[in-house]
C-alpha cells in the first residue's frame, strides 16, 4: 500500500471501524461485500439502485407506520367487556401509572425513533431523487446513525406476541389490523436500511452539489 | 515482526459516522470535525475503559432489584398474582408455552447477565494486555452489541398488558418497580457496549500470528 504522506482526507483508503486496520477501497460489484481481513467486520457493500430502493422502502414503511397508529393492535375480551390498545397506549399507560421513565423509554423506542428513522431517510433521499440538495445532509446522516440503536420496532413485535400468549390463558384476545401494518412497517424499514449504500449516498451528494 | 498499518499508525483518524479517513495534520490545521459529515473526530472513544467500567458496575447493582422486585401484578376476580422477571418465565413454561418461555428466558435472564460478563471480560482483557484470541474477542463484542436491545421484550410486553388489561375487578394488570430497574439495566448495558472501543482489543498487536 502506498500512501501520499501529506493527504488531507481520502476516500481511497478506509480504516476498519472495529480494529482501525487500513484497507484500500476495493472495486466490488453490486451485491458484493468486503470484510476486514483482520477482525472480520463488514467494511464495504454495494447495492444496485441503492438510493431509489431505499427511498421506496422508506416511503412504504412510513405509510404502514401511519396505518399502524390508526387501528387497534390487540383486542382483549372477558365476560362481555372488551378493551383494545393502539401503538402509543403502552407508553401512555406507563406514564399514567406513575412510571414516567418507562413511558418515555417506550415512547421513544416504539414510536419516536422508528418514525424518525423513516422521516429522516425520506427527507434525505426524496430531494436527492429530484436532483436537489437535502436541507442538511450531514446533520441528517449523523442523526440517522444516532437514532438507529433506539428504534426497536422489531423487538416490540415480540413483546406483542408474548403479551398475546400470556393473555390467551385467561381471556379472548384477537389481533387487530394495526399489528399487520406494524409488521410490514418493520419489514420495510429493515429493507430500507439494508439497501442503503452510504458511499453511493456521499458520491451522489457530491454530484448534486457540483 | 511488523506492526499492522492502522489509521492511528499513519497519523489519521477514521470518522465514526461516515468512515472518511482524515489526517491528524488536517485536523490540526482546519477543524476537529469530519470534512464530509461534520461529526466530531476521535482516534479512540475517550475514557472508553473507565466509562465502560462505571456503566457495568451501575448495571450490575441494578440487576439485583430488577430480578428481586415484581415487574407486574395481575388482579382478576379479587385474586392477585405478582410476577418477577423469572416468575414470568416460569409461568409461561407451566402453561405449556415452552417456545415463548425459552425466548423470554434468553432475552430477559440470559442476555443481560451475559452482556455484563462479556463486556467485563473485554474491558479486563484489554487492561491486562491480553494478546491472544483477538479475533474471537472482536466477535464477542459484535455479538454483545447486537443482542443487547432484545432484552426490551419484557418491557414492551408489560406496556401492552397494562394498556390492555384494565377491566377493573374483572382483570387489571399493573406494573411493578422491578420494571424500572430492569429497563435501566438494559439501557445502561447498551450504553456500556457503545462506550467500549473495540479497537483497543487490537491496539498493541505487533505481528499477525497470534489471532
Ligand atoms: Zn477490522
Ligand atoms: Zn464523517
Amino acid at each position: 500500500m502506498a500512501f501520499d504522506k501529506d493527504f488531507n482526507y481520502t476516500e481511497d483508503f478506509r480504516a476498519c471501524p472495529e480494529c482501525d486496520l487500513i484497507h484500500s477501497v476495493p472495486r466490488i460489484k453490486e451485491g458484493e461485500q468486503g470484510r476486514c481481513i483482520r477482525c472480520g467486520a463488514l467494511l464495504f457493500v454495494r447495492h444496485k439502485n441503492s438510493l431509489d430502493r431505499s427511498l421506496a422502502f422508506a416511503l412504504t414503511g412510513l405509510m404502514f407506520f401511519i396505518l399502524a397508529n390508526v387501528f387497534p393492535l390487540l383486542t382483549f375480551e372477558m365476560e362481555g367487556q372488551a378493551e383494545s390498545n393502539r401503538l402509543i397506549d403502552g407508553a401512555i399507560a406507563f406514564w399514567k401509572a406513575g412510571y414516567w421513565e418507562l413511558g418515555i423509554v417506550v415512547f421513544i423506542s416504539s414510536v419516536v425513533a422508528p418514525s424518525a428513522v423513516l422521516l429522516v431517510l425520506i427527507t434525505l433521499l426524496l430531494p436527492m431523487r429530484l436532483n436537489r440538495s437535502p436541507y442538511s445532509p450531514q446533520m441528517q446522516i449523523r442523526l440517522l446513525a444516532h437514532l438507529k440503536p433506539w428504534a426497536m420496532s422489531e423487538i416490540f413485535i415480540l413483546g406483542i406476541i408474548v403479551a398475546f400468549v400470556k393473555l390467551q390463558d385467561f381471556a379472548d384476545v384477537s389481533v387487530g389490523l394495526s399489528l399487520f401494518a406494524f409488521v410490514l412497517m418493520v419489514a420495510a424499514t429493515v429493507m430500507a436500511y439494508m439497501t442503503l449504500d452510504e458511499e453511493a449516498l456521499w458520491s451522489r451528494l457530491k454530484e448534486i452539489r457540483a | 515482526m511488523t506492526a499492522p498499518v492502522t489509521a492511528k499508525s499513519i497519523g489519521a483518524v477514521s470518522c465514526h459516522v461516515c468512515g472518511l479517513l482524515v489526517s491528524n495534520r488536517f485536523i490540526a490545521e482546519h477543524s476537529p470535525e469530519c470534512p464530509r459529515c461534520e461529526a466530531a473526530l476521535h482516534s479512540r472513544k475517550s475514557n472508553s475503559l473507565s466509562r465502560t467500567w462505571a456503566l457495568l458496575i451501575a448495571a450490575g447493582i441494578l440487576y439485583v432489584p430488577a430480578n428481586v422486585y415484581p415487574v407486574l401484578t395481575l388482579i382478576s376476580f379479587g385474586k392477585s398474582t405478582t410476577n418477577t422477571i423469572m416468575g414470568g418465565v416460569l409461568e409461561l413454561a407451566q402453561s405449556g408455552q415452552m417456545v415463548i418461555a425459552v425466548i423470554v428466558f434468553i432475552a430477559s435472564v440470559f442476555v443481560p447477565i451475559f452482556k455484563i460478563l462479556a463486556l467485563l471480560f473485554l474491558v479486563v482483557s484489554v487492561q491486562l494486555g491480553m494478546k491472544v484470541r483477538r479475533r474471537k474477542r472482536a466477535l464477542l463484542y459484535r455479538f454483545t452489541e447486537f443482542i443487547g436491545r432484545w432484552s426490551m421484550i419484557d418491557i414492551f410486553m408489560i406496556s401492552i398488558l397494562i394498556a390492555l388489561v384494565k377491566l377493573q375487578a374483572l382483570a387489571t394488570v399493573t406494573a411493578g418497580p422491578g420494571a424500572i430497574a430492569f429497563a435501566a439495566v438494559v439501557i445502561i448495558t447498551m450504553f456500556a457496549a457503545m462506550t467500549f472501543d473495540p479497537r483497543l482489543i487490537w491496539d498493541d498487536e505487533r505481528d499477525d500470528n497470534d489471532g
